[in-house]
């Protein structure tokens, strides 16, 4: 019952939850956001190239991902990245690969799926006109995109871009599936230990909640501010 | 890669006894569809409800709808999954409590609660989004011929806001039978459990992982299938 | 065409005006959209309102059956306080037809269903009787042909007979048209005009807001012209046409009369 819910739990974990775990799951999300909005473009950009076989190459990568569960994908990278560290550097035995680098391996590949469909939509939905004008200037393709077609898709894509990281952000959560002591993996650890379950899983809830829930009005004021600029 | 491949192990009979490895995948397929179908059923009526509240002119039913697709929508599946299943039973009444925890298939009843409550939110924006993309005139015809909110809603409305959302709904109907992977950590053996309690029994991971995946695409393309067959169903003559 | 188009059997209550309106005024917000609008449509009345786009008209004949909220004066509909809090709205509704601009037929149901959804869920009528006061109508509006069709499937002008057809199913007492033709294609305006006049004629109480001003000579007891949510001038057809008092009346008239 709630009657004797037990604050000291959650401040005496609080630097442990913190400095540990939100700090780990702070670094994923910002290093996969990054990793993933440049590799979901590279995709968007094959998928929308035009080029023999490379279109269909990027398809199936984004639709074997977006049919997967990412607790799928998780365990899958988690056996898989070893023997791709092994075979990338010709080592005689599979890698040794610590828990990080292995979730950060997992969720930029599949975060990557998710972004190149909002990078897509973006570029489709930049008028024919612009790259017919850049091109009519002598640009080439990579000229246009660098620095026509791609800055105004960043800036229309942004508040997209930012909520699909929100989504990452919660979904880094599956981690706890590797004993990874992300955030929630460390308040686990604690309500394990001390037998304190309802105190740790609320408060967890608690602070998801607060981030996500500010982070989603800020995407949303930052959304109000382009839409008047436009 | 050092890695000996196995692929007959799918016909080699598991450890626990009651059928191959192949069975165990089978049956972790079979629980993963009767959730997602449970599950689906809550977030549908449930998501339809929210998302017609948060589209009524009354402030009351606005604020109600849109604190729950902000609390639902801001909390990771998986703590939601806590949630229900170790801390609801400790903040209910005693009798309650040790009711729910003495339930038999408790994984099962709570995955499909909480994967429902979650995807409701979800489906309550499609159905707002939906709803919102209609005409405005749409909803003043309703009126003006004399039916009341609800009629407009249940004749005019809904039935060509379903329509229009059909995709998305698809995509939120595949997202919530991928989610119930996350009902793993409490128990439920459904396909990824199932594919991670191979890979432990066998060390054949890739076998396992490999079998789970092909399994997951074949049921995307099922689904896909089956939901633009709908669409062409439900396709109105002369529109679009 | 033979048979008619008013099929209003209703009784009506007063034997006041079918439409008074005084003193009506709305605000969005800060903004005042309508100020101080007086007016009243008589029994077998047909009343036109014109005026400039934004001048308010739309949203004024929207209040006539509360589908826009005002917040000061009143609107009494056979004797129907609509602004009163005791008013049953969708029953007072039934009896009053609307035509929209966009004519607002349901797109998923056929032509047929169009016709009958209110007359069962509203009226309560079986669906033998609701189908052949529908089908009677769409008889009238010459698309009896067309009643398995989908909204979709028929020309803009077709579609807006449909819906007066539609409005003409509850055997309204009175008919508001909210610029039924100017969402239409040039070639498509006279066969929706053909209908209204004949309606007119068999003496259908009629609001019509609309530019088209033949249509005001041909069938019109009264113009009412709006500028600014304000009602300018209100006069008999003959004085609108042949002398309108205030300048931004004749402004408007000479502007709409050029082409």
């Amino acid at each position: 019952m709630l009657a004797n819910f037990d604050f000291s739990v959650i401040t005496g974990s609080l630097s442990y939850l913190f400095l540990d775990g939100m700090r780990f799951t702070l670094t994923l999300t910002a290093l996969a956001a990054i990793g993933g909005i440049a590799l979901g473009t590279l995709i968007a950009m094959m998928r929308l190239s035009g080029l023999p076989v490379i279109p269909l190459v990027a398809k199936t990568y984004v639709n074997l991902f977006r049919s997967l569960p990412l607790v799928l994908v998780i365990f899958w990278f988690y056996f898989l990245v070893p023997y791709l560290g092994q075979w990338v550097t010709g080592a005689d035995r599979p890698m040794t690969v610590g828990a990080f680098t292995s979730s950060l391996v997992t969720f930029t590949l599949f975060e990557a799926a998710y972004f190149s469909e909002i990078m897509r939509a973006g570029i489709q939905s930049i008028p024919k006109g612009q790259a017919a004008a850049a091109q009519a200037l002598g640009m080439t393709y990579w000229t246009s995109m660098r620095t026509v077609i791609l800055p105004q898709v960043f800036r229309n894509m942004t508040p997209i871009l930012l909520t699909q990281t929100i989504v990452l952000f919660q979904d880094t959560s599956l981690v706890y599936v590797l004993s990874i002591t992300d955030f929630l993996g460390a308040a686990s650890k604690v309500a394990q230990r001390d037998g304190r379950l309802v105190e740790m899983y609320l408060f967890a809830a608690v602070v998801y909640f607060a981030v996500c829930f500010v982070a989603s009005l800020a995407v949303r004021r930052l959304q109000k501010k382009i839409a008047i600029i436009r | 890669m050092n890695y000996n491949w196995n692929w007959g192990i799918f016909f080699e009979s598991s450890p626990e006894g009651t059928g191959t490895y192949a069975d165990m995948l089978l049956s972790g397929l079979a629980w993963t569809i009767v959730t997602a179908l449970c599950s689906w059923v809550i977030a549908f009526l449930l998501g339809s409800l929210i998302g017609v509240l948060r589209t009524l002119p009354n402030r009351a039913a606005n604020a109600v709808g849109t604190t729950y697709v902000e609390l639902f929508r801001n909390i990771p599946l998986l703590v939601q999954m806590f949630l229900w299943y170790f801390v609801l039973p400790e903040v209910l009444p005693e009798s309650w409590g040790s009711w729910l925890k003495q339930l038999p298939n408790a994984p099962f009843y709570t995955a499909v609660v909480c994967l429902g409550f979650f995807t409701a939110s979800r489906v309550a924006e499609q159905v707002r989004a939906g709803i919102q993309s209609l005409p405005r005139g749409q909803k003043m015809a309703g009126t003006a011929l004399g039916l009341t909110v609800a009629q407009t809603y249940r004749h005019v409305l809904l039935p060509n806001a379903y329509r229009i959302i059909l995709p998305p709904l698809t995509s939120e109907f595949l997202n919530n039978l991928k989610n119930t992977s996350v009902a793993l950590t409490i128990g439920l053996l459904e396909l990824t459990a199932r594919a991670r309690a191979m890979q432990e029994f066998s060390f054949q991971v890739f076998e396992a992982f490999t079998a789970a995946t092909v399994l997951y695409v074949l049921i995307n393309i099922v689904v896909i299938f089956i939901s633009s067959w709908i669409e062409r169903r439900v396709a109105i003559p002369g529109n679009r | 065409m033979s048979a008619p188009l008013n099929t209003s059997t209703a009784p009506t209550a007063s034997t006041g005006p079918m439409i008074a309106l005084s003193n009506v005024s709305k605000w969005y917000g800060d903004f005042k959209v309508l100020t101080n609008c007086t007016t009243a449509v008589n029994k077998g009345e047909v009343v036109v309102v014109c005026g400039p786009s934004g001048s308010g008209k739309s949203t004024l004949i929207k209040c006539v059956n509360a589908l826009e909220p005002f917040q000061e004066g009143q609107i009494v509909v056979d004797g129907t306080p609509v602004r009163d809090k005791r008013t049953n709205l969708p029953k007072l509704r039934a009896r009053v037809g609307m035509v929209f601009q966009h004519f607002e037929l349901f797109p998923h149901l056929s032509i047929a269903d169009n016709l009958t959804l209110a007359q069962t869920m509203v009226l309560g009528r079986n669906k033998d009787a609701a189908l052949s006061t529908g089908m009677a109508l769409l008889d009238r509006v010459g698309l009896s042909a067309h009643a398995k069709k989908f909204p979709g499937q028929l020309s803009g002008g077709q579609q807006q007979r449909v819906a007066i057809a539609r409005a003409l199913a509850m055997n309204p007492i009175v008919m508001l048209f909210d610029e039924p033709t100017s969402a239409l294609d040039p070639e498509m305006v006279g066969e929706v005009l053909d209908v209204m006049v004949q309606l007119a004629r068999e003496g259908m109480t009629m609001m019509c807001v609309t530019h088209e001003m033949g249509f005001a000579r041909k069938v019109a007891n009264r113009v009412i012209f709006m500028d600014k949510g304000e009602i300018v001038e209100d006069a008999t057809k003959d004085d609108f046409f042949g002398h309108a008092r205030s300048e931004r009346a004749q402004n408007f008239l000479s502007k709409i009369l050029q082409h």
